[in-house]
């Protein structure tokens, strides 16, 4: 049975992304309980606004080594998603490390505002049962300054000034940089696929 | 690319579902009495359209604190849109950013064409309180982004209403110096004015409320035919 525990990282859309998996007729738990986190068959890590104030938090609730301990799956979202990789560019901080590399500022040139936000395409690179359904070229909804580049755990990209990683995966651990909660059907499909792993 | 809708009639949730369903890319919930009455919007219902829209969307009206917009946002709003409050505060933008970032905030701006430029009107909720603010729209324009906005939706006072078209001079003039994402508003009648307004003023998304509401125009028609015109959008 699924137990979908989501993080409590204090960002405003949680909600949103509570509500999105209770429109898949799946019950979810907020929480920074370790125990309940490490009890759950599917982990959610959200997160908005900076890597740093977001790494704070979860370092004040004393989440850093139960999160870097998880076996089962989890899935990082925006932040959430660049809180997994070694370091942020953005305030410079130490992260999880539970992904190689280092989130950078999106490197695009003068015509193109940052954050990049809207709906943008996937161009898939790699097969993985999360993307059940999911094709290249489907749309899904950004908002964000800072990205992973590219590399071999990338299963999808999309393109802002550069190829950067819009889902990312090694072993159980996953992460969008998009928001599967506001992404339509596509964004409820990739939900659905990560709650059936 | 986006357009979005401007809900002003009818049954919120209802609408919020069927635009939805039809493949509006965003939402705008716009109270415009808010401002003029110096009430706030009832937020009771962002909740439940949180629980039913898998899009983003977003809340005009009323906010005109830190608070105000935590609230709304908390609520499970994408985004907070500020027209009044902010030519009253224009630090309120400041704070606002700060606070959500750039990404969560919008700012409207009602402009209309005196002699040989553009100003800024304030309190367009109602006829009998709208006023022009002497700020020329340019500077404002200028003025909001320095402060954080990190979106803003035009609305062209002058073809609002009358579905004759966007005010593609008015909207290419303010896109020339708008570094943030651009939203057209104002006088969308027929999907051709959908096209010429990505086209030549360039922005980044067209709202419309009434041709939706109506039925003049069904967003899925829409999409296909900017399809068509190599406008790239979501199908």
């Amino acid at each position: 049975m699924t137990r979908l525990a989501i993080i409590d990282s204090g960002g405003a859309n949680i909600a949103s992304l509570m509500f999105a998996v209770e429109r898949l007729g799946v019950e979810s738990e907020l929480t920074t309980d370790p125990a309940r986190l490490r009890a759950a068959s599917h982990v959610l890590l959200p997160g908005v606004g900076m890597a740093s104030d977001c790494m704070a938090r979860l370092e004040s609730a004393g989440l850093i080594d139960t999160i870097r301990s998880l076996k089962q799956p989890v899935l990082g979202i925006c932040v959430g998603m660049q809180l997994m990789f070694e370091s942020s560019e953005e305030g410079n901080v130490a992260c999880l490390g539970l992904l190689p590399g280092r989130v950078q500022r999106l490197r695009v040139g003068d015509d193109l505002p940052v954050p990049h936000m809207g709906w943008n395409q996937l161009e898939l690179r790699r097969d993985s049962p999360l993307l059940k359904d999911i094709r290249s070229g489907d749309y899904v909804y950004f908002v964000h300054s800072y990205a992973a580049p590219a590399s071999d755990l990338t299963l999808a990209t999309s393109e802002y000034g550069e190829h950067f990683s819009a889902i990312v995966q090694r072993d159980n651990v996953f992460g969008v940089q998009f928001h599967p909660e506001r992404s339509a059907k596509v964004g409820a499909q990739l939900l659905k696929n990560f709650l059936q792993l | 690319m986006r357009f979005r809708d401007h809900v002003v009639v009818g049954d919120i949730l209802e609408l919020a579902q069927r635009y939805r369903d039809e493949g509006a890319d965003e939402l705008v919930f716009y109270d415009i009495t808010a401002s003029p009455d110096g009430r706030s919007v009832d937020r009771s219902w962002i909740r439940r359209i949180a629980r039913i829209l898998d899009i983003p969307f977003c809340v005009a009206g009323g906010i005109r604190s830190v608070a105000d917009a935590e609230e709304v946002l908390g609520e499970g709003a994408e985004k907070i849109s500020v027209n009044s409050p902010a030519l009253a505060d224009p630090e309120l933008i400041t704070r606002l950013s700060q606070r959500f970032g750039a990404q969560c905030v919008v700012v409207g701006i009602d402009s209309l064409r005196d002699g040989d430029d553009y100003y800024v009107y304030q309190f367009t909720g109602d006829p009998s309180r709208t006023r022009n603010t002497a700020r020329r729209t340019l500077d404002w324009v200028r003025e909001v982004q320095e402060r954080g906005a990190g979106e803003i939706v035009l609305n062209c006072m002058g073809s609002d209403g009358v579905r004759q078209g966007y005010d593609i001079e008015q909207l290419a003039a303010v896109r020339a110096i708008c570094r943030v994402p651009l939203i057209a508003s104002g006088g969308a009648g027929a999907m051709e004015h959908f096209a010429t307004v990505f086209e030549q003023a360039h922005v980044d998304g067209a709202l419309a409320a009434s041709v939706f509401h109506k039925g003049i125009i069904a967003i899925p028609d829409l999409k296909a035919f900017l399809r068509n015109r190599a406008i790239e959008i979501r199908p």
